[in-house]
């Protein structure tokens, strides 16, 4: 088994699909409508288009704001998982596991029913008598139902990664940390905390890439455009500019690429300890 | 005590907001009033509905045969590439981060770089359809396919495929007798993730199907005027089959388990 034949049909397949077409999209953004070299797609974004400017750093808020509402509540979830006996441990991580396999768009529409004027939490808090009749929740089209709809799509994609690297540190290493005086509190952040940074990182990874270029969620649920959107337009929609959209494509990968780089260096040496 | 009925109390709040939404989806799936936020009696009105939606319907098979044949078709690539990148030694990271790049990357990037080259290889011809949206399943299952395989490939014996040869296999049978038994629930667990990725995936066959709807599109076009009775219907179904499915894997993964320790 020492051929590397096996490999070619998938070196030619990802030179058709995965790195030409990449190329594709840098080419665009160096050219105009009529093909010639341009900087100005670039120059748009970074200096003279103010509202394309506001529009990343405003995805780059909403997406930082998800992640770290994530982490916050997926963290003592995963430690309460890794507590319980093995037959809990599967039941609760198929409950993870069932939400995600619904559709995603499903799952949007689900929060419509839910936020929309006159929907279920409408009616919820007409009832209880916190809105009088006619009035409508203040949630619905605001950034804060986005954060909410983020949060509630990927909340499974941060609990998972830390949950398997939590599960995984053994018990011996809680009971040394208490023969030698910590408290449960300083386990947890001189044991527990660091050796789960890897399950955090690629927890961290798969929350803020689809937060950060999220598409249909702001829209469907705020009423406004996150990155995902606004590529969205240029190529579907009113925006009718491939050009500035394979542009603001790029520097968005660029941006991504560059902060998954980031964060897994603070992973390096971190695998070891366990293994 | 205390503590654990905390932690409890936690857990149950995450899974309430997990699941409250699916959960109102059914409940409402089964009422009877036309307007669907108001319970208006229990009936299967919004069933009935769906099944005279003849788009819906044919778009869910769309999306079945598309997340089926896509994921035999990574199961394929990816396998034979993990056997290929295997042997590779100075280069197998590069290759590996390149095969990578589909999901790493943000759906929409993926998305319109496929558009782009789809468009420029069958525009004239037979344009957008259900074949790009098949490729462009493959092309970002087959990533997943491999970070399955390869784990399971390098922990195998070597020695074993050296054997097969030794009593006189020739090399596709040795590869089809003895390595791919070693590496079948690899790639079955590929399948799957490949099965549920597809099945979910928006974006990418959005910018890659031309008029072909997935499911997932056409709830989204749907969607334009409002959620629907017929969606609740559907979501109520998919609940179920997702459910059993799962309920299955577990089933056969604790009987396996229970096999392995007493044989161990």
């Amino acid at each position: 088994m020492k051929s590397k034949k096996p490999l070619i049909p998938y070196l030619i397949w990802m030179a058709i699909f995965v790195v030409i077409p990449l190329g594709m999209i840098i080419v665009n953004a160096f050219t105009d409508k009529s093909g010639a070299f341009t900087l100005e797609n670039l120059d748009r974004i970074f200096f003279k288009d103010p509202t394309l400017r506001y529009n990343f750093l405003n995805s780059l808020r909403v997406a930082l704001i998800s992640t770290a509402l994530c982490l916050v509540l997926a963290y003592p979830i995963a430690l309460i998982m890794a507590r319980q006996k093995p037959s809990t441990q599967r039941l609760l991580h198929f409950l993870i596991m069932l939400p995600m396999w619904m559709n995603f768009v499903l799952r949007i529409c689900s929060w419509l029913l839910v936020l929309q004027p006159d929907g279920i939490l409408d009616v919820f808090l007409r009832n209880v008598g916190i809105l009088s009749p006619g009035e409508s929740n203040p949630v619905y089209m605001t950034e804060t139902a986005v954060i909410l709809g983020i949060v509630y799509n990927y909340l499974p994609f941060m609990i998972l990664p830390i949950y398997t690297t939590v599960a995984k540190i053994p018990q011996s290493l809680y009971e040394a940390g208490a023969d030698l005086g910590c408290s449960r509190w300083k386990v947890l952040c001189k044991i527990v905390f660091p050796l789960s940074v890897p399950g955090v990182i690629s927890g961290l990874t798969m929350v803020f890439v689809p937060a950060m270029s999220s598409f249909v969620i702001s829209m469907k649920l705020g009423g406004f455009a996150l990155m995902g959107d606004i590529i969205d337009n240029y190529y579907k929609g009113t925006g009718g500019d491939p050009h500035l959209g394979a542009a603001v494509s790029i520097v968005l990968m660029f941006f991504i690429i560059l902060s998954i780089a980031l964060m897994n260096r603070f992973d390096k040496d971190d695998d070891v300890v366990l293994a | 005590m205390m503590r654990k009925s905390l932690s409890w109390l936690y857990l149950g709040l995450v899974f309430l907001f997990l699941y409250a939404p699916i959960l109102i989806m059914i409940i409402l799936s089964f009422n009877g009033s036309h307007n669907i936020t108001v319970w208006g009696g229990f009936s299967l009105q919004n069933y009935e509905n769906l099944l005279h939606k003849q788009k819906a319907i044919e778009s869910l098979w769309n999306s079945l045969f598309i997340a089926l044949l896509s994921s035999l078709g990574s199961c394929v690539l990816g396998t034979l590439a993990s056997i290929g990148l295997n042997n590779l030694k100075k280069s197998r990271s590069l290759v590996m981060n390149i095969s990578n790049l589909p999901i790493i990357n943000p759906e929409i990037v993926t998305g319109v770089s496929l558009m782009l080259i789809f468009s420029f290889l069958f525009s004239g011809t037979i344009g957008l359809g259900f074949h790009t949206v098949l490729l462009a399943h493959i092309v970002f299952n087959t990533p997943y396919v491999i970070l399955n395989v390869m784990p399971r490939l390098r922990r195998m014996d070597q020695n074993l495929y050296e054997a097969a040869l030794d009593l006189g296999c020739r090399p596709v049978r040795a590869l089809w007798q003895v390595v791919m038994p070693e590496l079948f629930p690899a790639i079955l667990s590929g399948f799957l993730i490949s099965f549920t990725y597809s099945m979910d995936d928006f974006i990418i066959s959005y910018y890659t199907g031309g008029t072909f709807q997935t499911f997932s599109v056409f709830i989204y076009n749907s969607l334009k005027k409002g959620p629907q009775d017929w969606m609740l219907a559907l979501s109520g179904l998919l609940f179920v089959a997702v459910l059993s499915i799962l309920i299955i894997m577990n089933v056969h993964d604790i009987r396996q388990e229970k096999r392995e320790a007493r044989n161990a």
